[in-house]
């Protein structure tokens, strides 16, 4: 649709409330459309609803609408029907005219495609609930259920551009400095800096250009909150910065956004698009004389860009390298610059305290951590996705209320925060609250969000090798603690899985780990070892465990297992055999296949195939393995 | 293959959108990398020129980001993620089945079927752990049982 320009604050209003006045259908389908919800083939279902819609002739009464994330991305496809938030998960496109002949004709639930937490049990018709849903306190989250990401006038129908309207309206920017720091926002990337303090001090540095920037590399694997926020509500990151702007006195701003992330890059660009042509971005904002623009600058896929020096580089169009603070962005940034960086989540947090007031936001939290905090909860829980809780919720909030316990039959162990730079903290400490303070002094970080949930199943020395191999691949190599330490520590690691470890590499562990700490030259290399820090903190009997008795509890390490075939259940139907990429299964003069120990690479394709009915391939650890040799059996 | 003349022309109207500015250098590449489907040697030559800077650092940026590829890719490609959710919910077998049966290591091309096996540090599908993209199409909760359709359904019996 082509706006014209809006030109003052009186104008802005006036086309709100003219489309806040514009008669609504009698309901409104609202289908999860972000990334997560396209790979479960939401896109499909929408065309079916669009397709069904039509032929009943319900375009009048009825509005479908493409939304962002809902955040409840494992019952994906999914839609919610407003009014009533009637909740269906795990749709397909055969399921679509049932739903729509009962629920939008008729007005009735349909109990069979209704949520129910496990078969048998009882159905749970709406959004409301959904135990997922029961401690959350979704600030931000809950506008996607409604808020159609490409529509500048959605936004606006939502009280977009509320809080600007406010700031340049009155306040002076000090005053909004002070607002933001009032309310204890803290940044939401990791470190949590006081957003207003860094406000404050960038519009102190004398310059005559300031920058502000957003990131949204989102580096840390496993983590997507800040996806769901820029596919979901690309307006609201556009005016939190039009807000900072003003305040710190950058006429200036880039979006940085991860390439890994096509439909944010899509998002953003059309919304910067749209902002711009109705004056929103440009010269003299709303008539304030303030003017204010925005670029966005795609990444190029390297997880050390996402450190605020390195992000920097990258935008001037280099190697992002990250180099030695201070000096702070806030004084020497982008181009030498005063520049204002923060994350995704901070700058969507910016115009919702501007609307509503400092002591509004302050009032959820703990003492030190205001607000809400999204979260992405996967792993091994039954219920994963994003979720948003205030801070002071407990870890074993999170996973029991809010994830919905252990997966049938597991027990969880424990819980990984912060990604690669963070901890796994054991079941033990599951009453710790969520804030900053409270995981840095259990030994891992709030980090941007990431949460993975780890239960027997999966071994923690091998998640540890994990994160040291990514952050050995992705260390910038320009300082040697990191460098060399991240090697070291997977050859440790590797020794260790592959059944050559001895007591001394446990010390050589944590020695090396701890000169990272101190040494390296930016945060990947000051935070990579963590995680191998709070396995010897809270897990050592699992390390001891691969290292004096050569086993692996959860027969996930490669050199500690091996696999054997049960001649008492094979079948000799060799599908084994054929499933062995390493060729080390022959048949033996006795017709039965056997496993050359030796030649095996314990890839386990020959557990899987072998039948279920049959389950004559076993999975042994090192001491089974030798019990079964001296019995005789090869 | 393209003609040196094609690619030349190609270069030049990219350039022709982008100011001299050294912070456009990235986009260009991006640009290169979308259009002709890998970084040549022209390009890297070509855009040292164009933005004043040494070819050696066009030839730095491309191989530090993961974006940029100098060789020409394969036309079938298959994405495994190896993001932290996806690790521990199967990736890596995941990864080594696919490799089986395409008969490429993970980060290698098999140029005779034009198929490559690609990994990547997660898609921000986690909830649908493990993850994979097959020829640009998401798949989430991919078991490994699942593995020979999609490979079958990519190459055929090649
Ligand atoms: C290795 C490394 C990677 C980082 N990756 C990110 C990231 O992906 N997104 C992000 O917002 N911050 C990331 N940070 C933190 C940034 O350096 C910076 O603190 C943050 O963007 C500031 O914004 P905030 O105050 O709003 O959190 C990373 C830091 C390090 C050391
Ligand atoms: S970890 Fe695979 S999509 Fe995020």
């Amino acid at each position: 649709m082509n706006r014209a320009r809006i030109r003052t604050v009186g104008e802005l209003r006036s086309l709100r409330a003219d489309l806040q006045a514009v008669p609504k259908p009698e309901r409104l389908v609202s289908v999860s459309t972000a990334s997560c919800g396209r790979a479960s083939g939401a896109l499909a279902v929408a065309e079916a609803l669009a397709g069904e819609i039509r032929r009943r002739g319900l375009e009048k009464s009825v509005e479908l609408r493409l939304t962002g994330c809902h955040g409840l991305c494992q019952l994906e496809p999914d839609l919610v029907i407003f009014p009533g938030k009637i909740f269906y998960p795990n749709l397909s496109p055969e399921k679509v005219p049932l739903l729509v002949e009962e629920t939008l004709i008729h007005g009735r639930m349909v109990p069979e495609l209704a949520f129910r937490e496990s078969a048998g049990r009882k159905v749970l018709p709406t959004l409301n609930d959904l135990p997922f849903l029961k401690k959350q306190l979704r600030w931000l989250l809950d506008r996607h259920l409604t808020l159609d990401p490409d529509s500048l006038e959605s936004y606006l129908e939502h009280g977009g551009f509320l809080a600007l309207e406010k700031v340049l309206s009155g306040p002076s920017p000090e005053e909004v400095i002070n607002l933001v720091l009032s309310s204890g926002l803290r940044g939401r990337g990791g470190a949590g800096f006081p957003t207003g303090l860094k406000w404050r001090l960038a519009r102190e540095a004398r310059s005559e250009e300031k920058y502000l920037i957003c990131n949204g590399d989102e580096g840390d694997p496993g983590a997507y909150m800040d996806r769901g926020l820029l596919e979901s509500n690309p307006f609201s990151i556009i005016e939190g910065m039009i807000i900072g702007g003003y305040a710190v006195g950058a006429a200036r701003g880039f979006i940085y956004i991860r390439q890994e992330y096509p439909l944010a890059i899509e998002r953003v660009k059309a919304s910067l698009e749209k902002t711009r042509a109705v004056g929103l971005l440009g010269d003299n904002i709303l008539g304030s004389g303030f003017s204010f623009d925005l670029e966005l600058v795609r990444g190029a896929g390297a997880f050390v860009s996402g450190e605020e020096t390195a992000l920097i580089a990258s935008i001037e169009g280099r190697r992002a390298f990250p180099r030695q603070r201070p000096p702070f962005p806030v004084v020497r940034g982008l181009w030498g610059r005063p520049t204002v960086i923060n994350n995704v989540e901070t700058w969507v947090n910016v115009p919702l305290i501007i609307q509503k007031g400092s002591g509004w936001f302050s009032g959820v939290g703990t003492a030190g951590s205001k607000g809400t905090k999204i979260f992405s909860l996967v792993g091994k829980v039954r219920s994963t996705g994003l979720v948003e809780v205030p801070f002071g919720l407990t870890l074993g909030e999170m996973i029991e209320e809010v994830g919905g316990g252990p997966e049938p039959g597991q027990k969880i162990k424990a819980v990984q925060t912060g990604g690669p730079s963070g901890g796994c903290l054991p079941a033990s400490l599951f009453n710790l609250p969520l804030d900053y303070e409270s995981l840095q002094a259990a030994g891992s970080i709030m980090g941007s969000g990431g949460m993975i949930v780890i239960d027997e199943a999966t071994c923690l020395v091998d998640l540890v090798l994990y994160f040291l191999r990514f952050a050995r691949d992705e260390s910038c190599g320009q300082c040697a603690p990191c460098r060399l330490g991240t090697a070291r520590l997977v050859r440790i690691l590797e020794k260790i899985t592959g059944g050559q470890g001895n007591p001394e590499d446990l010390d050589r562990l944590e020695k090396v780990s701890r000169t990272m700490q101190e040494a390296s030259l930016c945060g990947l290399g000051r935070t990579a070892a963590n995680p191998a820090l709070s396995v010897l903190r809270y897990f050592r009997a699992e390390l001891e465990k691969h290292v004096l008795d050569r086993e692996c509890p959860a027969g996930v390490c490669r050199g500690l297992v091996s696999y054997r075939i049960d001649k008492d259940r094979c079948t000799a139907c060799l599908l084994c055999l054929e499933s062995c990429p390493a060729e080390a299964i022959a048949v033996a003069e006795d017709g039965y296949p056997r496993i050359d120990q030796n030649l095996c690479t314990r890839c386990g394709a020959c557990l899987a195939a072998c039948p279920p009915g049959i389950s004559a391939l076993k999975k042994l650890n090192r001491k089974e393995a030798e019990s079964v040799e001296k019995s005789g059996e090869k | 293959m393209k003609s040196t003349n094609n690619l030349v022309e190609k270069l030049e109207t990219i350039l022709a959108t982008l100011p001299e500015e050294r912070r456009h250098l990235i986009l260009f590449l991006h640009r290169v990398q979308q259009e002709i489907g890998y970084v040549p040697e022209e390009a890297l030559s070509r855009a040292a020129d164009y933005f004043s800077v040494s070819p050696a650092e066009v030839y730095g940026l491309v191989t530090f980001y993961s974006a940029f590829r100098l060789k020409p890719g394969c036309r079938h490609q298959v994405t495994v993620c190896q993001g932290t959710a996806c690790h521990v919910r199967g990736a890596p077998e995941l990864t080594a089945e696919f490799s089986r049966l395409l008969g490429v290591r993970p980060g290698q091309d098999d140029p005779e079927r034009d198929v490559a096996l690609r990994t990547v540090n997660c898609l921000g599908c986690c909830a649908l752990a493990p993850v994979v993209v097959v020829d640009g199409e998401y798949q989430g909760q991919v078991q490994t049982d699942r593995v020979p359709e999609i490979v079958k359904k990519l190459i055929g019996n090649k």
